[in-house]
């Protein structure tokens, strides 16, 4: 994969030694703007169990996220990475039998409090998932505005906004002249950054990404990559990746997660540069360096 | 790459196209014939009908030519020797015809509301119990025999239809298909189209919420990570999804509403004249007309019940091609 920051003869490298990794991280870090970095704790998760039926698949995870930095969570498939985020839009519950235990605090108020309405709690902490799912039904432009419809919100100016947000998920000018075409005549790449303006069209302060990246070629990740960067100044943003050079291209903090065939747990989290350069934790040192996952 | 060159055709020696076969085996070889003779068997049987009722029935077209199905008169004359007299009698099916018509398109207008509502119900709200059991429950009526739903209409509906007619003749006799100038409620196309309703209920429930239960499940999960309710996800998402197989199970029902002929023998009543009135009873049906005269038929008038079958076969072939070309043209949108 190539990142149009580094020089070429060190992406080589990125893909297979550790040190690159890091450096790739750091890279990233100091692009950061000063002053986009930490707002305040924006979004928090005390104390997270999860099951499915009596299967406890998470133990125990607490994890700050920090408003306005991307937040990127690697680690073996199956170790409940995905499980994780989705407990943080109360996602988690669609699945039949799933239960969880502790708390998910957004600016201080628990997601989870009886008498909540989860519609709302939605609102604020969108998602983007695996698999580009833009409503084929819907032209470009009804796609965007969505989740206006969907939550019956009102919006002053509907063209200004659907500009906006496809403005900021990369996509304007590519879709510009055919916004009434429907969603599903676009590539796999474009339906996807479609999905991250549809999420952004709603004005969420936090975005959940579930490996957003896993089914699209390399161009269209390194657009995504773009889009998630611009997207970072203004929201907090946790992505789920399997790809540990998106961690370090991307992210400012990683955690790792991993599970020895129990629940999974999270075994280390810090900045991401020194996730990758000097982890505390062998098993994550090991996941990082690619001798195994 | 310099060990292996790939082949490249220049463009003036474009090879001939292999013909590509396979060789099936022996057992292959069986179970395609058992597979084609079941499939064509339906279509052979099919042609037969039409053939035998075209056969019957020829006669009669011949002689009343399209009085037949623009007709409504209906009168068999003998001679003294107790034939009949082809040319002096009429046969004509028009009030028939209407009458099917009109029962039918009252009976899908009131069923697919209640279907749609039900199978949103049984695939999103109901609880896993109650859903297991009305799924059961819901098959069981499909499969129940049309003379209970003729004799449920007979003793339960007709005694309280009147009081429903004249609500309706009250408040909606300004559209035409409402009015009322003879004050008959009983047996009317009315009482025929909420019995033929209830029968196909359960077939346009059936049909919907298999669909309506294949809805992709990200695009579900998308619409509820954009904050939507169940019923603006529901309008967003499963109803275009579902729509054009909730038109495929109300043309099943349709046809079934149309063939139908017990259940509106015994609830309406046949009249040999074009009524579109719903309210009033006097009804016409192409089914039940068959079997009320089949009995006492002469060997010519049954010819013509022959061809009034055939019409009906006809009718009920455009009325479901006409079905198909609308799913087919919606069915694109939403998948």
């Amino acid at each position: 994969m190539i990142n149009p920051n580094e020089d070429g003869n060190e992406d080589m490298e990125t893909k297979s030694t550790p040190s690159s990794l890091s450096d790739v991280a750091k890279a990233n870090q100091a692009r950061k703007q000063p002053g986009s970095g930490a707002l305040g704790v924006g979004l928090e998760a005390r104390s997270i169990h999860a099951w499915f039926g009596d299967k406890l698949v998470l133990r125990d995870i607490s994890l700050d996220f920090w408003s306005g930095t991307v937040t990127a969570l690697i680690g073996p498939s199956g170790c409940g990475k995905s499980t994780f985020i989705r407990t943080l839009n109360r996602m988690h519950e669609f699945i039949p039998g799933a239960a969880m235990a502790g708390e998910v605090l957004l600016n201080g108020q628990d997601i989870y409090e009886q008498g909540t309405d989860v519609t709302k709690i939605r609102l604020k902490v969108g998602m983007v998932f695996q698999k580009p799912n833009p409503f084929p039904s819907m032209t470009i432009a009804d796609n965007v505005l969505a989740g206006l419809k969907l939550a019956q919100l009102k919006s002053e100016n509907k063209d200004d906004l659907l500009e906006e947000c496809l403005e900021r998920a990369g996509l304007w000018n590519e879709v510009k002249d055919r916004l009434n075409a429907y969603g599903g005549s676009l590539s796999g790449g474009q339906q996807q950054r479609l999905c991250i303006a549809r999420s952004l069209a709603v004005r969420p302060e936090v975005l959940l990404m579930d490996e957003p990246c896993s089914a699209l070629d390399p161009g269209s990740t390194l657009k995504i990559e773009e889009t998630i960067q611009h997207l970072s100044s203004s929201m907090t943003i946790i992505i789920v990746t399997h790809n540990m050079q998106q961690a370090a291209r991307v992210s400012d903090y990683t955690g790792f997660f991993l599970s020895d065939g129990g629940p999974g747990e999270l075994v280390e989290v810090g900045p991401t540069s020194e996730i990758f350069s000097r982890p505390k934790d062998i098993r994550t040192e090991n996941y990082v360096t690619g001798r195994f996952g | 790459m310099s060990t292996s060159t790939p082949i490249v055709n220049s463009a003036n020696s474009t090879p001939e196209k292999r013909e590509l076969t396979t060789k099936p085996r022996f057992s292959d070889k069986v179970f395609r014939g058992v597979a084609t003779a079941g499939g064509l068997s339906s279509l052979v049987i099919l042609g037969l009908i039409l053939i035998f009722l075209g056969y019957q029935g020829f006669q009669v077209l011949r002689s009343e030519g399209i009085g037949f199905i623009t007709g409504s008169n209906w009168q068999v004359v003998q001679d003294n020797a107790g034939n009949t007299d082809l040319e002096a009698s009429t046969f004509g099916i028009a009030a028939m015809l209407v009458g099917t018509l009109l029962c039918a398109a009252l009976a899908v207008s009131i069923a697919v509301p209640i279907s749609v509502l039900c199978a949103l119900y049984l695939t999103f709200y109901a609880p896993q119990f109650l859903k297991k059991m009305m799924v059961a429950i819901i098959d069981l009526m499909a499969a129940f025999p049309s003379i209970l739903f003729g004799m449920w209409g007979f003793f339960i509906l007709m005694p309280h239809v009147e009081y429903w007619a004249k609500l309706i003749h009250r408040y909606f006799s300004w559209i035409p298909l409402f009015k009322m100038e003879i004050p008959v409620y009983t047996r009317s196309p009315f009482v025929a189209g909420v019995v033929l309703a209830i029968m196909i209920i359960p077939i346009i429930t059936s049909v919907s919420r298999e669909i309506f239960s294949q809805t992709p499940l990200d695009r579900i999960q998308a619409a509820y990570a954009l904050g939507a309710t169940r019923w603006s996800m529901i309008r967003a998402v499963v109803i275009p999804y579902g729509k054009s197989g909730v038109v495929g199970g109300a043309m099943l029902g349709l046809g079934r509403a149309m063939g139908e002929t017990v259940a509106v023998y015994t609830v309406l009543n046949l009249v040999y004249q074009i009524n579109w009135h719903v309210l009033i009873g006097a009804g016409g049906n192409v089914a039940s007309m068959i079997l009320l005269k089949f009995g006492e038929a002469g060997p010519t008038e049954t010819r013509a019940l022959m061809a009034a079958g055939l019409v009906l076969f006809i009718l009920t072939l455009i009325v479901n091609s006409i079905a198909n070309a609308i799913v087919s043209r919606t069915g694109g949108k939403g998948r």
